[in-house]
């Protein structure tokens, strides 16, 4: 490889290189600058000690924490029921559709996922409202009660995002080489037993993928919350979450500091899991 | 099917209990396709009823096609059009950061797997770190940092941090490390071409897959994004994922307390919902089979 050719390497990268200082590693430097600073003077940790010691720090924290727990064990559990079944369907137009009805919803996300949860879980429009009678609900204002939203969110959250899950999944068992799968059979293992000796230890690293990719997904909610607080006139809280609060911050207390502080603190949890993951795991091994 | 009906000849009959976990696995299959495809359904049906028969009638019916006109027209209708600029405005955002997006990282990707430049493992470290990341944590960061250099209301405080777009940059290097070989582009450099006519006379050609691929999910991200452009843009300038949960405030049924005189009946919110996500929700049913192949392939391929 000669210098000519290196020379067009930095070519190649530069606009690229340019958008990720601008909006990776600047960002994330001057909210830095400004978590630990206040009009300018360093101040230590004091912004970082105010935010925590706000009456909302700890509640939201919790309720992330809940909805995080929630979203984490309903996707390992029913991605990898859902990978394993339609894998298993050996008729193939019937596999795919499966698979396609999974993944469809994912094509609605943002506000107009939510826009349509909040007709569904609306119990005088909603197509199963039978069901939230049934439960006890009569009103959106009852489903949405602050002590069902983790639960809620989950179902939000896991109905546009677990198909692709459920096709990455499906894509990582069709890599088991058919002769472990017929030797199993052989051997008499039923499909459960199959499921759980084989097919599960050969998912292990995409189901930590998956788990370790969504808690830095759900420390973030913001949308779900700040929708149904609009729509609900804030019966949901306008600071249920880490990132509602931090919005608060900069936009109602014009706080930057104490928003950068925030967002300093989900960053790094962001960026911690990422790293660990990058570093320890070794899926994105290649060079 | 040949294969169903020979497995059936070969095997005894159930026994009960594989009777039971067949029944088992087919509830489990038909309720969760019922709990994500009668959303959709719902929202489709809903925009052709009144709001009573959104009331009263069963969810599933049809109402009329007169009824989807007449609330089409209230819907484009409200606020004098304000509809049609917030969907323009998304598919401005989109459109804009999509290109940026494709001149960046198809030629970044290409770079990463095939020219061994200095500082290229920190930079595909650095990629796959903020690829891992999710989008919203760097959003009040960006926003501050746009706030600091006075971009806020600007249409490129959207499309410039829309056009950064990590994973396409690792989507477009594991293709080009995967399949283009480096021998290829030695022959080409051998009969004498510059490393541009490589690029664009050798590479890019072999390269329509993975930029279909990239600018498929570049498109659907930026549409969909909600958080940045709630932050950084207002008034007539945001897109319609924004404009959606603005008009929620006009929604009586949500909202009895409701200030304004305008009042948007639900119907027309469902056919707002729909309509935010129909370029989307089109893409996906055409191109279903490439996006389910793209997508194992970005997560296989190892």
């Amino acid at each position: 490889m000669n210098a000519g050719q290196l020379r067009y390497g930095y070519v190649f990268v530069s606009g690229y290189t340019l958008l990720l200082l601008a909006f990776g590693l600047l960002p994330t430097l001057y909210a830095l600058y400004l978590s630990f600073t206040r009009n300018g003077a360093f101040v230590g940790v004091d912004n970082f000690a105010r935010v925590f010691a706000d009456y909302r720090f700890l509640p939201a924290v919790l309720h992330v924490a809940l909805y995080v727990l929630f979203w984490l064990v309903s996707l390992i559990v029913f991605v990898v029921l859902l990978a394993v079944i339609v894998h298993g369907i050996r008729v193939r137009w019937l596999g795919n559709a499966a698979r396609f009805l999974f993944y469809v919803p994912g094509a609605i996300a943002g506000a107009s996922s939510v826009l349509l949860w909040l007709f569904v879980l609306d119990p005088s429009v909603s197509p199963v409202s039978g069901l939230l009678h049934a439960m006890g609900y009569e009103s959106l204002v009852n489903v949405v009660a602050v002590g069902n939203l983790p639960v809620v969110f989950t179902v939000i959250a896991f109905w546009a995002g677990a198909g692709s899950w459920i096709v990455i999944m499906y894509g990582a068992l069709n890599n088991i080489p058919v002769e472990v799968m017929e030797a199993a059979r052989i051997d008499g293992a039923g499909p459960v037993q199959t499921a759980w000796h084989i097919q599960l230890p050969m998912l292990k690293k995409w189901i930590s993928y998956m788990g370790v990719m969504s808690l830095a997904a759900g420390t973030q909610l913001f949308v779900e919350p700040k929708i149904l607080a609009q729509a609900t006139k804030n019966v949901v809280p306008e600071d249920y979450s880490l990132n509602q609060l931090a919005y608060l911050y900069a936009f109602r207390q014009n706080d930057f500091s104490g928003s950068a502080a925030i967002s300093v603190v989900l960053l790094v949890v962001a960026l911690g899991l990422s790293a660990i993951f990058i570093f320890r795991g070794k899926l994105f091994e290649r060079d | 099917m040949t294969d169903v009906t020979t497995r059936r000849r070969q095997r005894p009959a159930l026994t009960p209990g594989q009777w039971v976990g067949r029944a088992a696995v087919i509830l489990v299959l038909l309720v969760f396709a019922a709990f994500f495809v009668l959303p959709i359904i719902w929202m489709v049906l809903a925009p052709t009823k009144t709001n009573s028969q959104l009331l009263l009638d069963g969810p599933f019916s049809f109402g009329s096609f007169d009824q989807l006109a007449a609330n089409w027209n209230e819907l484009f209708a409200f606020g004098s059009g304000i509809f049609s600029t917030w969907l323009g405005n998304s598919a401005f955002y989109s459109f804009a950061a999509l290109a940026i997006t494709l001149v960046v990282s198809i030629p970044a990707g290409y770079a990463l797997a095939l020219i061994e430049f200095k500082g290229r493992r920190l930079l595909l470290v650095t990629t796959l770190i903020v690829m891992l990341i999710p989008n919203t944590a760097l959003v009040l960061p960006i926003f501050l940092e746009l706030s600091a250099a006075k971009l806020i209301g600007n249409p490129l405080a959207v499309i410039l941090p829309f056009s950064f777009f990590p994973f396409g940059v690792y989507l477009t290097y594991i293709y080009f490390s995967t399949a283009v070989s480096r021998d290829l582009l030695n022959a080409a450099r051998i009969d004498g071409a510059g490393e541009l006519r490589v690029f664009a006379q050798v590479a890019m050609p072999l390269a329509t897959p993975v930029i279909a691929l990239v600018g498929f999910f570049s498109f659907v991200a930026n549409w969909n994004n909600y958080f940045l452009p709630f932050l950084v843009v207002g008034g007539t300038k945001i897109p319609v994922q924004v404009g959606l949960a603005n008009m929620l405030a006009n929604v009586p049924a949500f909202n009895p307390t409701t200030a304004s005189s305008i009042v948007i009946q639900l119907p027309t919110l469902a056919l707002a919902t729909l309509l935010s996500v129909a370029p989307i929700l089109l893409i996906f049913l055409f191109a279903q089979r490439f996006l389910v192949e793209g997508m194992t392939a970005g997560g296989t391929k190892e």
